[in-house]
């Protein structure tokens, strides 16, 4: 069994990436790997509660997160640093996290064996 | 070493693709193995046989078949990714092969070291 982490940089909307790597961790999910996903920069408005898409006519992907548990993916962390800079806490996100200072994330990332970057 | 290899931008527009090129060239070179590359998001672009470049410019997706035609470099591209952007079977350059993400797991499984060409 293999480490992998998914790293989730960008906002949710305005481009691909949030979408496309959920989709990739689904599928990680199935092979019975170490699966965790981290948010960083941008990637932290993914898991903000009370998304609305209606208006720009595009899916609302942010409930699968809630669903992850159900694939066993259950290691979610997210950047103190890019919370703050957004003024975020963990009261605006739709799923329990573990947040952890950058150095923290950075102990974490050395320990992967697998890297995937969105 | 073995290495895989994540594209996920087009070509052309990004020089995500030109590095993984001359990364695989490269790797290869200095006797490693390309276990696969993989194209994702918009690198499923780097699939297409109806790319024409100027004929002064370098041929990207050439380029990726000829590393097929001489190396057997496994290039697989999205099956979602490719769908939702009108890439199918009948426009693969020779060399790709369309499968699932399953082939991205599966190449950060058995390959010694997974690297991302991308934004």
């Amino acid at each position: 069994m293999k480490k992998f982490m998914f790293v989730n940089r960008k906002a949710p909307y305005g481009t691909i990436y949030a979408l496309e790597s959920l989709e990739v961790v689904l599928i990680a999910a199935t092979f019975d790997q170490d699966v965790s996903l981290v948010f960083v920069d941008d990637g932290v408005y993914e898991l903000t509660k009370g998304q609305d898409t209606k208006s720009i006519g595009i899916k609302n992907h942010s409930k699968t997160y809630r669903a992850l548990d159900g694939y066993d993916v259950e290691k979610l962390y997210v950047e103190r640093e890019s919370m703050d800079a957004r003024g975020l806490s963990e009261d605006d996100l739709i799923v329990d996290v573990e947040v952890l200072s950058s150095a923290e994330m950075a102990a974490l990332m050395a320990e992967q064996d697998v890297i995937l970057s969105f | 070493m073995k290495f895989g290899i994540l594209v996920s931008e087009g070509p052309y527009t990004h020089q995500a693709s030109d590095t993984a090129y001359q990364f695989a060239k490269a790797a290869i070179a200095k006797g490693h193995e390309i276990q696969r590359v993989f194209f994702y998001h918009d690198g499923v672009y780097n699939a297409t046989r109806l790319t024409e470049p100027p004929q002064d410019d370098r041929h990207i997706v050439n380029r990726w078949s000829a590393l097929n035609a001489g190396h057997k470099v496994d290039l697989v591209v999205c099956v979602a990714a490719a769908l939702r952007r009108g890439i199918k079977d009948e426009v693969l350059a020779p060399g790709f092969r369309i499968s699932g993400l399953g082939q991205l797991v599966d190449s950060g499984i058995k390959a010694d070291r997974m690297v991302t060409f991308g934004d």
